[in-house]
């Protein structure tokens, strides 16, 4: 059978990008098999893992839980729209590295997001907030300590809501 | 792509999503959060023909606090209900058990509505509408019915809707006793995961310190979330304490009839089932009897 394709119009970290799409097809997928945007992986595909968190309308979800075509009209920002315009780190970005906040790096973008979001939110959060904010992003290296401890660290040095 | 195919139709109304399940009927299933149906799809567990979407449906996403009942469109997000301040102070057994509910990620797309409408019997919401009696407002393409949560919960994954009615508004009976307090509490492998067993308590006490109303549930230890109306009667009008919450818990968790898996024997649930009844209700009346 030939499935139907939904015309769909998404603002992905700042740029309008259209598209046609089977209905089944996933927030992520779409970002990275067609926009090429492969910061954002791809965990269980089930919604436990975190590692496909994205924001839309600026409030994290989780992008293999969103068919794409519902997010037409909407807008999205993954963890490549959260390095400065010039290409360079964020201040959280920056701080993961400075705190050893990851190894593999596989769950880092899904942690990326859920922190910004929260920083966005909340600028001054206590380790508390810290671990519900990532307490959807499973990680399988660091032992999450250096992630909270990276945060705590974004947080000193004012990572700003970079988000719109 | 993991989901088998389907056609998707976006609603941007109730009569327009109810007019379209009046065409597709149970070849149809409409979407809210998708927190529980995607990945359900995913697994090919469900290969409904047609996806309605409900969630631009702006009409459905109010949060109206009144003076007997808080109404909640039926795709109102966890998290803006988690939020609501207003909420947070009428109504504090629902902000508890939202914080159990999934996480950050899953309760901004989640919603209460459809929460209740998958009817997962190990879920919070739908043991918090058993617990306090909230009615359900299901409409269809030939008119609306209201039906109460324990009318409406008839199995795992069931419930009393027809394939044709979409739930409309959750109708949550707020306590008019002062002094009430109330408690939700569960055990689960992780914070976030599945809970093995869960349990909600609300008490009202009068100025005296008797119980004027008790309710008490219990989650994931039958084929619905379970209350307790029969057992909590008895302690209308008299002075709580250790004793009969023991006992109420022993005897709530004999009258659950929990299943074995991986994660946990029937044994095991029906002991966690007393130990966390006697903890909700406790803990519910330490925070009414704490209202001067």
């Amino acid at each position: 059978m030939t499935e139907t394709l939904n015309a769909i119009t998404v603002e992905v970290n700042g740029v309008p990008r259209t598209a046609r799409v089977p209905a089944r097809l996933s927030l992520v997928d779409w970002l990275r098999d067609e926009l090429r945007l492969t910061g954002t992986h791809v965990g269980c595909e089930h919604g436990v893992c975190g590692a496909c968190s994205i924001l839309l309308d600026g409030e994290p979800i989780r992008s293999c839980l969103l068919y794409a075509v519902q997010a037409d009209g909407h807008r999205v920002t993954t963890v490549e729209g959260l390095a400065q315009p010039d290409g360079s780190l964020s201040v959280l970005q920056d701080s993961f590295c400075e705190a050893h906040g990851l190894q593999c790096g596989y769950c880092t973008s899904g942690l990326l997001i859920a922190a910004q979001a929260l920083l966005d939110a909340n600028p001054h959060p206590s380790d508390a907030q810290i671990r519900e904010a990532i307490g959807g992003n499973l990680c399988r290296c660091t032992g999450y300590q250096q992630v909270v401890e990276a945060i705590r660290l974004a947080a000193e040095r004012g990572a700003g809501k970079i988000t719109p | 792509m993991k989901a088998p195919p389907f056609e998707y139709a976006r609603a941007t109304s109730l009569a327009e999503a109810c007019e379209l399940l009046r065409r597709y009927g149970d070849e149809a299933k409409l979407i809210a959060g998708g927190q529980s149906l995607v990945p359900m799809m995913a697994m090919r567990l469900l290969r409904p023909a047609w996806l309605i979407d409900i969630n631009e449906i702006a009409a459905l996403k109010f949060v109206a606090v009144e003076s007997e009942v808080v109404r909640t469109g039926a795709c109102a997000r966890q998290a803006v209900l988690e939020r609501d301040a207003t909420i947070g102070v009428r109504m504090p057994l629902l902000k508890q058990a939202l914080a159990w509910v999934g996480h950050v990620q899953t309760r901004n797309r989640g919603t209460a509505g459809g929460s209740l409408a998958h009817a997962d019997p190990s879920a919070e919401l739908p043991l918090v509408a058993q617990v306090l009696g909230a009615g359900m407002l299901l409409r269809s393409a030939k008119g609306a019915r209201k039906i109460a949560a324990e009318e409406f919960f008839t199995g795992p994954m069931s419930t009393a809707m027809a394939p044709d009615e979409c739930l409309e508004e959750v109708h949550w009976p707020l306590w008019q006793e002062r002094r009430t307090g109330s408690e939700f509490t569960e055990l689960s492998a992780r914070h976030g995961d599945f809970a093995m067993v869960s349990a909600a308590a609300q008490i009202a006490l009068d100025s005296e310190g008797r119980c004027v109303r008790a309710a008490l549930g219990l989650g994931g230890v039958g084929i619905t979330p379970l209350a307790f109306p029969g057992l909590t009667a008895r302690l209308v009008g008299t002075r709580l304490g250790e004793n009969d919450f023991e006992q109420l818990a022993r005897e709530a968790a004999a009258q659950c009839d929990p299943g074995s898996d991986l994660h946990a024997s029937a044994a095991y649930r029906r002991h966690v089932a007393g130990v966390l009844a006697a903890r909700a209700l406790r803990a519910a009346h330490g925070r009414a009897e704490s209202v001067q």
